[in-house]
């Protein structure tokens, strides 16, 4: 029987205005294990965590933590780091200009006497790099390295400061399924051979349920299970149904009464090259189009260069020397900006919302309204009656959980800021909606809801283009599939001929002929 | 779930009118009452607290109707400033160059007027239309070229304040016409036909007491139909009183001087003017976006170029409004006028609740953090302290308003 590493007692942490983030929340973690922490966005999975690390203070929530059998009173980040508990955060912390070195040594510098010993230094960070998989020079700078591997650089970091609990929020957030598997081997090898214990938060149900030993449900801020491998179900079905409450029975909506009609968008020959390095072309003369009342789908890996033909197109929101022709509804058009784009009907929802969708320190109602104001004003002045009617109303047509549209959307949950950029969109009225990773980060309820407005849309005759990293997402969703890779459209596929191994093999075939090449 | 994207857009028009009152009146408790008069009007408490002090220390000279009319006359050019500089800081940016082009404008005006007789109108719209050029100039190099804010509006402090030595030649130009310094110097009844009539500064008091309170309960009564919070009955009152004692008063007490100066209506009419423009026009709400999240207001199709080229254009216009009257206040176009100003422009705004990475602020918050400067530096000068306290004690005041700010919005997140 594996000792108890970590146990958190009765937890009640509440935020200024009476919001109970945690009710009672009880977790034991045993030594050498890797622990699931799973629950939909906003079930307090983070703030727990931030209560362990000492983010939120000794004093500022109810309840005990005992670490090794002892109770601890954490002030501060640095007293759990004393112990041994490293928490990586979604948004990794690390200094973009610095080295791989310098990162993982920052704050906890090989020195003597406040001089850094360079040379003790880069052997040291060798040794965690071999250890983590990381086979880049120790003074690569950290942005010019992908966010896999910066993922690695983090847990280097972990691992210098003699890590005996790590907790790692999202990990593979942001990884395509290589790197994310890669992950998480090294988390498994790290239990095997240094025995370190790991928390683990993430919407991926699958990867949980690959290496997780055990699993800890939390919803509306209470723990609802813990799960065993060995004496539990472990599916992802069984999952779902603890962190929603209910069984779901379909993840993905059924389409009613869909009628495809004509060809709405048509992309010919489109080409596009990066604004950064010089020659490198990142969409190669792609084809694409869609009718109204279709939702089509572009699968592909990270990095394939989706996101980039979507922003290419809305106006040429990125690259450089685009060529090529867009026709909508039959007819040529012109589009130069983002507001041709609009005017023409095209609507881009991006996949970074927090970067560049939302005015985080603005309200939901001017987050709606950001791009339709026009449509609300007279010479100029906005109809401030007209804009709360509006607001309010998607407020209530896409349940959005706020406590009123004059909520600022940082205070938001991941699902229902995704929904504040529909509104935001679907207010706009477009004739063609590109959604780039619409689901990204958001719980298993929140993405049904998303589904249905995709599947709405369509019903009104809208076209609409999906883009995901999630295969199940996209064949769940899409009537056709194109399959990007590299650059370049490797495969387009019907709703009867896709699969998860229709569209890999797509990938596989691509990838093969260049070698032959 | 199947009928919430009924219809194409949503039929706004019909969903416009009021509902009819069937839910309760939402009200808010004396205690959010109070958190609120704490965050909104924290730097007018602040204002009302200085000029209480100084009244105490003075004696009770700071408030007489003669210093406060100077007060106003002596601080209108860096209020005018900063309702232009707001708007920058809004956007993330910010222009160093204000004092030198206050100065290189009245040095235009005082070549016009004084060196080539030139009519006082011609030289005003010249004036004007030199101001617009310069903010073009600037606008250009920060919204297409992308030079940093910072960098362009330094360059152009330098280049600016070379320019009015160049144009000047090193001269200080004097003394302006009677008709030129009209705006700065002159009071409501020196204009021929209403200097005429009894009361005119009165009339006034009375106009606006009855605008102020109509739009409060305009506002109350809106806040009710769309079912947001409002504060009760008896504070509203409060508020009316407030509003008709404040203005009616503030007149009066103008009147046992000289009565309403003009740059007084001036200064009303741009903080009006602004206030709106930030607030209820789309123009204010794209300059609000780009500096909450550019790249997100570039995607919703707003040319955020154009927005920031804007702000920069009618920052020139403003710093030629202030030059204009800052020559005709000083009666004369000196090669070193001006210089500072843009500090205690930039000063008033982040005093006045302006964040400085943008996307928050208002022109009242911006005026408000402008006038406790200036009841600082009058109530100082009266009791004779030397100029070396008064930056110092100014400097102190802006590090407190904006760490008491910051503070307050931590303790909210």
């Amino acid at each position: 029987m594996p000792n108890i590493l970590l146990e958190m007692q009765d937890i009640v942490k509440e935020f200024a205005g009476g919001v109970r983030a945690l009710d009672q929340v009880n977790i034991q973690v045993k030594e050498k294990s890797i622990h699931a922490l799973v629950g939909e966005n906003g079930a307090g999975k983070s703030t727990l965590m931030n209560v362990l690390s000492g983010v939120y203070p000794y004093g500022t929530y109810k309840g005990m933590i005992r670490y090794h059998g002892e109770e601890c009173k954490f002030k501060t980040i640095r007293n759990s780091e004393d112990k041994g508990i490293v928490i990586i955060h979604q948004e990794l912390a690390l200094i973009p200009y610095l080295s791989i070195m310098e990162n993982i040594f920052l704050g906890n510098e090989c020195q003597s006497k406040g001089v850094v010993n360079w040379g003790k230094c880069r052997f040291e960070a060798m040794k965690l790099m071999e250890t983590v998989g990381l086979h880049d020079l120790p003074d690569t700078p950290v942005n010019k390295i992908g966010v896999g591997k910066q993922q690695l650089v983090e847990i280097a970091k972990a691992l210098s400061k003699d890590v005996k609990l790590l907790i790692l929020d999202e990990p593979t957030a942001a990884l395509n399924d290589e790197e994310s598997e890669k992950l998480l081997e090294l988390l498994l090898m790290l239990r095997e051979k240094w025995g370190m214990t790991a928390i683990m938060i993430s919407h991926k149900l699958n990867e949980i349920t690959k290496v997780a030993d055990e699993i800890t449900i939390i919803r509306d801020g209470k723990t609802i299970e813990t799960l065993n491998k060995n004496t539990d179900e472990f599916s992802e079905d069984r999952i779902i149904k603890g962190m929603v409450g209910r069984e779901i029975t379909n993840r993905y909506p059924q389409r009613t009464d869909c009628k495809i009609g004509d060809v709405c968008l048509e992309i010919k020959n489109w080409n596009v090259y990066s604004p950064d390095i010089a020659n490198k072309v990142i969409v190669n003369n792609v084809n694409l189009n869609v009718r109204r009342g279709e939702v089509v789908g572009i699968a592909g890996l990270m990095g394939a260069g989706r996101t980039e033909l979507a922003m290419s197109i809305f106006g040429r929101a990125y690259g450089a020397h685009i060529s090529g022709e867009i026709i909508k509804d039959g007819k040529t058009v012109k589009i130069t900006t983002v507001s041709d784009a609009i005017k023409n009907g095209i609507a881009y929802v991006t996949e970074d919302r927090k970067g560049q969708g939302l005015i985080l320190i603005d309200d939901i109602r001017v987050n709606t309204t950001l791009p339709s104001l026009k449509k609300l004003s007279l010479r100029g002045v906005v109809n401030a009656q007209k804009e709360i009617k509006v607001a309010e109303s998607y407020l209530e047509r896409l349940h959005i959980k706020a406590q009123g549209i004059h909520q600022f959307t940082k205070n938001l949950s991941g699902g229902n800021q995704q929904k504040v950029m529909l509104a935001r969109w679907i207010y706009a009225d477009p004739d063609v909606l590109i959604l780039d990773e619409p689901t990204r980060g958001i719980d298993v309820g929140a993405k049904y809801e998303i589904y249905c407005v995709i599947n709405e849309l369509a019903r009104l005759g809208k076209s609409v283009i999906v883009i995901s990293s999630e295969l199940p997402e996209v064949l769940g969703i899409s009537d056709r599939i194109y399959v990007m890779n590299e650059g370049c459209f490797v495969g387009e596929l019907s709703q009867a001929e896709a699969s998860q191994e229709s569209v890999m093999q797509c990938i596989m075939r691509c990838n093969k002929n260049k070698q032959v090449v | 779930m199947n009928n919430f994207l009924k219809g194409k857009a949503i039929p706004v028009d019909e969903s416009c009118k009021a509902e009819p009152a069937g839910e309760p009146i939402k009200q808010l408790s004396r205690e959010n009452i109070f958190s609120i008069i704490i965050n909104k009007y924290a730097m007018f408490v602040a204002l009302i607290v200085i000029a209480i002090f100084f009244q105490w220390q003075t004696d009770g000279v700071l408030l007489v109707p003669m210093n406060i009319s100077k007060l106003i006359m002596q601080n209108s050019y860096i209020l005018i400033l900063a309702i232009g500089m707001l708007p920058c800081i809004l956007t993330g940016d910010i222009d160093l160059s204000v004092g030198s082009v206050v100065a290189v404008i009245g040095a235009i005006a005082g070549t016009m007027i004084v060196s080539m007789d030139m009519p006082v109108g011609l030289t005003i719209i010249t004036c004007l239309v030199a101001g617009l050029l310069i903010g073009a100039w600037q606008g250009f190099w920060v919204a297409f070229v992308k030079v940093p804010a910072f960098i362009v509006t330094l360059a152009g402090m330098l280049l600016f304040r070379g320019m009015t030595m160049v144009i000047l030649n090193g001269n200080t130009l004097a003394p302006f016409p009677e008709s030129y310094q009209f705006v700065a110097q002159r009071f409501l009844q020196d204009i021929p036909l209403v200097g005429a009539i009894p009361y005119s500064t009165m009339i006034i008091g009375l106009i606006l007491a009855v605008c102020g309170v109509y739009a409060e309960w305009n506002d109350h009564q809106q806040k009710i139909q769309y079912g947001i919070p409002v504060s009760g009955k008896s504070w509203l009152f409060t508020k009316f009183g407030l509003i008709v004692f404040v203005s009616l008063f503030s007149t009066y007490w103008l009147t046992q001087f000289k009565g309403l100066p003009i740059i007084l209506i001036l200064l009303a009419g741009l903080i009006f003017m602004y206030s709106f423009i930030c607030h209820k026009t789309v123009i204010g709400r794209h300059i609000y976006a780009l500096g909450g999240n550019e790249r997100a207001t570039q995607l919703s199709g707003i040319k955020t170029k154009w927005v920031r080229f804007i702000v920069f254009v009618n920052m020139g216009l403003m710093a030629a409004v202030a030059g204009l009257v800052f020559s005709a206040r000083l009666n004369c176009a000196a090669p070193s006028a001006g210089t500072s100003f843009e500090l205690d422009a930039i000063a008033a705004c982040y005093i006045g609740g302006a964040s400085a990475t943008g996307g928050v602020g208002t022109i009242i918050g911006a005026v408000v953090g402008g006038l406790v400067m200036g009841v600082l530096n009058n109530g100082m000068s009266i009791l004779g302290i030397g100029i070396d306290w008064q930056q110092g004690i100014k400097g102190m005041v802006l590090l407190l308003a904006v760490a008491f700010d910051i503070y307050n919005q931590n303790k909210k997140a």
